[in-house]
């Protein structure tokens, strides 16, 4: 099984956590921009930040053979803090970078003016840069922010195409895939999704331009999420191309829309998908 | 405004980037190097990578993008106010680009603080490009052994030490005495690297 995490915050996990997800067949990743837990205080915070998210965290990612990307913005929680908000203007010279994907994570919080402001702002840096966007959707209120969500993406000069929906749930999923928006599900050990009901929406909604990643952060999260819903979608009947599409070409596709994925030399998915047998075997195509 | 002459050695880079590269993407290096002194140079700086890849050059190994940027940094003669700012705002890739140009630019001692900065990370691409030939011109004795600490610490072959005879110094064979000490003593190896220093250099007497 050959697996991307689309969404996953490394900065706050060990060497441990990239060594097991190694080991269960996670070979890329996207590390999103947010808070940290403790908020910051200054535009210096984030640049810091953004900077490690291009240089300390892809260099111990490629220790463990783990492509790593990002996504770069100003988060929605933070957007109301006036403090924190001038790293927009920072913003535009950070999206240039190689290793930028895509504009993220944005959307909202609390659904204030202020962060309608840095959404809009941000979908139209990611129209600049001709990056796709990871949109966070709310935890409070989450149908409603849904739907305010896309309307402000349909206001916007970007495509739904190159839109990621993130956190969706049962509540919220057939506005999103409707919206013709890409679904992304985080797959956490008590709150958000779990396996069997993530198999469950993939059942009724298809495995079609759903990205599934465990969000995992310095809160109660389990990296080995993807593979673990993997493994629950094989054992309900999904096909290894399903769970292929869903955990490793579907996050490739997204992510790719911004012209800069670059994955190194990867097997291909001839060595995942259909025979076991080749396992172990050299990777020779 | 014209560019500074090609010294020798960065004109056999130059040779081997293009040799190396596909029709197109040597085409792009080729303007954006003839008309960088009037352009959005500092934009190609950023975009590199996309444009001329990664892959390790046949002779020197260095990666095309490295060349490029080091190409670029040279044919606009870049300053220190320059070079100080595409560092301190770079990826680790345009910081290791910068830290590779120093020794070509028309720059004294004064960019050693970029140098400094790099062999402060645990990024031992950033501490490879730091420990190049400008280190070894203007990193005063004391960093420098230290430099040469930290590359054994975090891995980096001492070949990637310019300049590793000529400094190495009664003070730095100590460092790495008792270094070699410290792993015998905890059962590890001691790289053969380190060996051949201590083995090139009559050990001191202890005073």
């Amino acid at each position: 099984m050959r697996i991307f995490d689309p969404h996953i915050h490394m900065t706050s996990r060990t060497t441990d956590d990239y060594r097991a997800m190694r080991d269960v067949g996670v070979q890329a990743l996207v590390e999103p921009s947010f808070w940290l837990g403790q908020p910051r205080t200054s535009v210096g915070s984030f640049l810091d930040y953004f900077d490690a998210l291009l240089g300390w965290e892809p260099f111990r990612s490629s220790q463990y053979d783990i492509a790593h990307h990002c996504a770069l913005a100003l988060n929605p929680k933070e957007a109301n803090d006036p403090r924190c908000t001038p790293v927009l203007a920072e913003l535009d010279r950070y999206l240039r970078k190689d290793g930028v994907v895509a504009v993220g994570e944005i959307g909202y919080d609390s659904m204030t003016p202020a962060e309608d402001e840095a959404l809009a702002a941000q979908l139209q840096l990611a129209v600049d840069h001709e990056l796709p966007a990871l949109v966070h959707t709310p935890h409070r209120d989450k149908a409603a922010g849904v739907a305010r969500t896309i309307d402000v993406v349909n206001e916007s000069n970007l495509p739904t195409e190159r839109v990621l929906l993130d956190h969706l749930n049962e509540t919220t999923v057939k506005a999103a895939k409707d919206s013709g928006c890409w679904l992304g599900f985080s797959v956490y050990p008590d709150t958000k999704m779990d396996e069997a009901r993530m198999v469950r929406l993939l059942h009724e909604y298809g495995p079609e331009k759903v990205l599934v990643n465990s969000a995992a952060d310095w809160g109660n999260s389990d990296p080995l999420k993807t593979r673990k819903v993997g493994e629950a979608m094989l054992a309900d009947g999904f096909t290894e191309d399903e769970v292929d599409l869903v955990l490793w070409r579907n996050p490739v596709a997204f992510y790719a829309l911004s012209g800069r994925l670059d994955l190194g030399e990867r097997p291909t998915r001839d060595d995942y998908a259909g025979n076991v047998l080749r396992r172990g075997a050299p990777a020779d195509s | 405004m014209n560019s500074p002459t090609l010294p020798e050695a960065l004109a056999a880079l130059h040779a081997e980037l293009v040799e190396a590269l596909p029709e197109p993407a040597a085409e792009w290096l080729e303007a954006t190097l003839r008309w960088a002194a009037d352009a959005d140079w500092e934009s190609s700086f950023a975009v590199a990578t996309r444009r001329v890849g990664r892959a390790a050059l046949p002779r020197s190994g260095m990666p095309a993008t490295d060349a490029a940027r080091v190409l670029l940094l040279h044919a606009v003669d870049a300053d220190l106010a320059t070079v100080t700012r595409l560092y301190q705002q770079g990826d680790a890739a345009e910081r290791r680009a910068v830290l590779q140009a120093l020794p070509w630019l028309r720059l004294g001692p004064e960019a050693i603080g970029l140098v400094e900065d790099a062999l402060r990370t645990n990024d031992t691409r950033l501490v490879v490009a730091a420990a190049g030939d400008y280190a070894a011109a203007h990193l005063d004795q004391h960093q420098w052994r230290h430099a040469v600490l930290k590359c054994v610490f975090t891995g980096v072959p001492l070949s990637a030490v310019s300049g590793l005879a000529a400094r190495t110094d009664a003070e730095l064979i100590r460092m790495l005495a008792d270094y070699a000490a410290e792993r015998e003593a905890a059962g590890r190896p001691v790289p053969d690297d380190v060996r051949n220093v201590l083995a090139q250099t009559p050990h001191p007497q202890e005073s």
